[in-house]
């Protein structure tokens, strides 16, 4: 790491795209044990901070309705809409679950109510919202159907790269995402852009092996694709979970939160299977775009800018009231540097 | 069960003061907290205390489930508010217990519960002195809540106060952390394991007056309940303006626990425990401390686990990490959810 930092002659910044390895990296305390001009970049890795306002707003107007029991993952309460989140509403309605099956169950125990899956995630969840769909589609189950806001990690990494200005030198690459989609498909990103992506698993030293990977690359001025992760990542990935995923969702330019609309990166289901989907149930055309006006984090993100940067980190902005994602998540950039960027240099 | 004249679910009168509530109290809540004090059922209890140094708390109990294992709501009533006074340096002396009990609540669970109870207090050589029932209409409460009441008498050697906390002084905690609050959260989310978890629930009294007794020069004690030891080290620090530092590697930490706490992405330093204390203690007699602990049943797994560093303008807990980073310890938001990534 320091040959590549010394080699380079700058800062270095390395974009994690993946919740786990943002919450691994924060618990371990790695950052301090990493060289000074090699910075890492929270990247839109957690799914439920990436989730719109659009999204959020009509998943908490279809919680207002009685006749309807929301499912949803236990961190996506506290994502505000425009006019708050499931958690300050304190509905009654509102049942955390662990799975889409727990979801499936809740629609069996509750025939007289409709059950919304509060469907987000990448590539490692999506499979599983797409299985309760044929598993409801099998049973006729007309009480179940899904609010879509799952993901894909490749669109999102284009967007931030193919951004004017970005100072994103590589990706460490999530395992379990990868397992899914296999290491081919970061070969675009490294061919387009020229960016080392390396697969790493979430243990700290599976991490820390990720970054000396990447960190060789860049004094070789040599990207490729690697994973560092156990057996379990192939080239292909798991093509039995992307057929399922093909079957039930489409891409479409749905909005990331704080980033806009992504071309190809959020996925809703296919027309045939329309009597699942939420938004068309309750006559929802599309999902409006957020107003998050003066929310900087696309370029904190890309690494463009501090999150002291923006006007409203600390005033309208704060981990008790996010506006942003990266505010939302604990361990986001803004987050992170709210709770210890007023904390005195530690003497050394 | 056997008295014909039972009901087996609570009824609304059983609340109203006749002669269901008398059915109530000498059927079923006196024959499990029995003592002469209770037992006159004056409208407040007379005691005669042996110092005019009196410490009392009060807590209420709102857990769900019901059951849990390891404990129940009852023996949780006593343990937590016995436990809130021996931190406080008290001897507990005695305890109300008051029931809000939603209408349709089952005779026989509330027997259990409040057994479970009488159990526990006993076992903590206190009474349970006074006490209050109410019944409120169904869909008004979740089946039962518990409020208890303590009162104790300051222990002698007891000098615990947030200004005694000084640099180099040792943290200290009894065992392992997290057990309760990922105990009750895998039974809510219906989670299994192969070696099931149990939570920590005990009365720590015992324990604390073995420490107090041998003189030990402690600073401070707190159990680290809701929010964890991340809560109490993060009060610690802001009220004695002291930056503490935390050893990952000293955590003692259960392995199934610790499964639990990764699946659902949780961090063990913000889950709560019943039957933990953290002490505050001088450097000098901090093995003595881990060493009275180990003697004690729950001890064993007692462990120095951080210390004191410098005052600083704004302190803060920081936890060094087995790779050797460090992190911030925060206070926790207030409510532990799974994650999803």
């Amino acid at each position: 790491m320091d040959q590549a930092c010394e080699t380079l002659g700058r800062q270095i910044n390395i974009m994690e795209v993946c919740g786990t390895h943002t919450v691994s990296i924060f618990r371990n305390g790695i950052r301090p044990t990493l060289p000074r001009s090699l910075k890492l970049l929270s990247g839109p890795g957690c799914p439920v901070c990436v989730t719109d306002q659009g999204y959020i707003d009509i998943m908490l107007e279809i919680a207002d309705r009685d006749d309807c029991i929301i499912a949803t993952y236990g961190d996506m309460i506290r994502v505000p809409g425009k006019d708050g989140s499931l958690e300050k509403r304190a509905k009654s309605n509102v049942k955390l679950v662990l799975s889409s099956e727990d979801a499936i169950k809740l629609a069996e125990e509750n025939p007289d109510k409709t059950v919304v899956f509060v469907a987000v995630g990448f590539e490692t969840t999506t499979p599983a919202t797409a299985v309760a769909i044929k598993d409801a589609a099998e049973k006729n189950l007309d009480n179940f159907c899904i609010l879509s806001g799952h993901k894909l990690v490749i669109p999102a990494m284009d967007a931030l790269l193919s951004e004017k200005n970005h100072k994103i030198d590589a990706f460490l690459c999530p395992g379990h995402v990868s397992v899914i989609i296999g290491t081919d498909a970061y070969k675009p990103i490294v061919e387009t852009y020229k960016r080392p992506c390396v697969v790493a698993g979430f243990e700290p030293m599976q991490v820390i092996e990720g970054i000396a990977e990447i960190c060789r690359q860049l004094t070789n001025d040599a990207p490729e694709v690697i994973s560092m992760y156990p057996a379990a990542v192939t080239a292909t990935g798991n093509t039995t979970a992307w057929q399922i995923i093909n079957t039930f969702f489409q891409p479409y330019d749905g909005y990331w939160r704080g980033l806009g609309k992504i071309p190809g990166g959020t996925l809703r289901l296919k027309e045939e299977y329309a009597k699942f989907d939420a938004m068309k149930r309750f006559g929802f055309n599309e999902i409006p775009a957020e107003d998050l006006t003066g929310c900087r984090c696309g370029e904190v993100l890309c690494g463009l800018i501090d999150p002291a940067d923006c006007g409203m980190f600390e005033t309208k902005c704060t981990p008790d009231s996010p506006v942003g994602p990266c505010m939302v998540s604990s361990e986001g950039a803004c987050s992170a540097w709210y709770k210890y960027g007023r904390r005195r240099k530690r003497r050394t | 069960m056997t008295d014909s004249k039972k009901e087996n679910k609570i009824l609304l009168a059983h609340g109203g003061g006749g002669r269901l509530t008398s059915h109530l109290i000498e059927k079923t809540i006196l024959p499990a907290f029995s003592n002469d004090t209770l037992d006159k059922l004056t409208d407040a209890a007379s005691l005669d205390l042996t110092s005019a140094s009196v410490c009392m708390t009060t807590d209420s109990y709102v857990v769900k489930p019901l059951f849990f294992n390891g404990g129940d709501i009852g023996k949780l009533a006593v343990c937590g508010t016995v436990n809130d006074l021996a931190v406080a340096g008290a001897t507990p002396v005695a305890l109300s217990l008051s029931l809000i009990i939603e209408e349709g609540f089952d005779i026989d669970t509330l027997e259990k519960i409040l057994a479970s109870a009488g159990a526990t207090a006993k076992q903590a050589g206190i009474d349970i002195v006074t006490g209050d029932t109410k019944v409120v209409e169904k869909g008004a409460a979740d089946g039962l809540f518990i409020n208890t009441a303590g009162l104790g008498t300051r222990h002698e050697n007891a000098d615990i106060d947030f200004d005694r906390v000084t640099k180099t002084d040792k943290i200290i905690i009894n065992g392992t952390l997290g057990d309760h609050g990922m105990t009750i959260i895998s039974q809510r989310e219906g989670i299994k394991f192969d070696s099931p978890l149990q939570s920590d629930c005990a009365v720590l009294s015992g324990l604390i007056a073995d420490v107090l007794n041998s003189g030990a020069n402690v600073k401070f004690m707190r159990d680290p309940t809701r929010g964890g030891v991340a809560a109490v080290l993060n009060e610690i620090a802001a009220a004695s303006g002291f930056t503490i530092e935390l050893d990952e590697p000293s955590l003692p930490i259960d392995e199934t626990v610790r499964a639990a706490a990764d699946m659902l992405g949780f961090d063990l330093l913000d889950i709560a425990n019943e039957g933990k204390v953290v002490f505050v203690v001088d450097e000098k007699d901090a093995g003595k401390v881990v060493d009275i602990c180990k003697n004690h049943e729950l001890g064993k797994k007692a462990a120095i686990i951080g210390e004191v560093l410098d005052k600083e303008e704004s302190p803060v807990v920081e936890l060094k990490t087995k790779i050797g980073g460090r992190r911030i310890v925060q206070m926790p938001y207030g409510r532990d959810l799974p994650r999803i990534c």
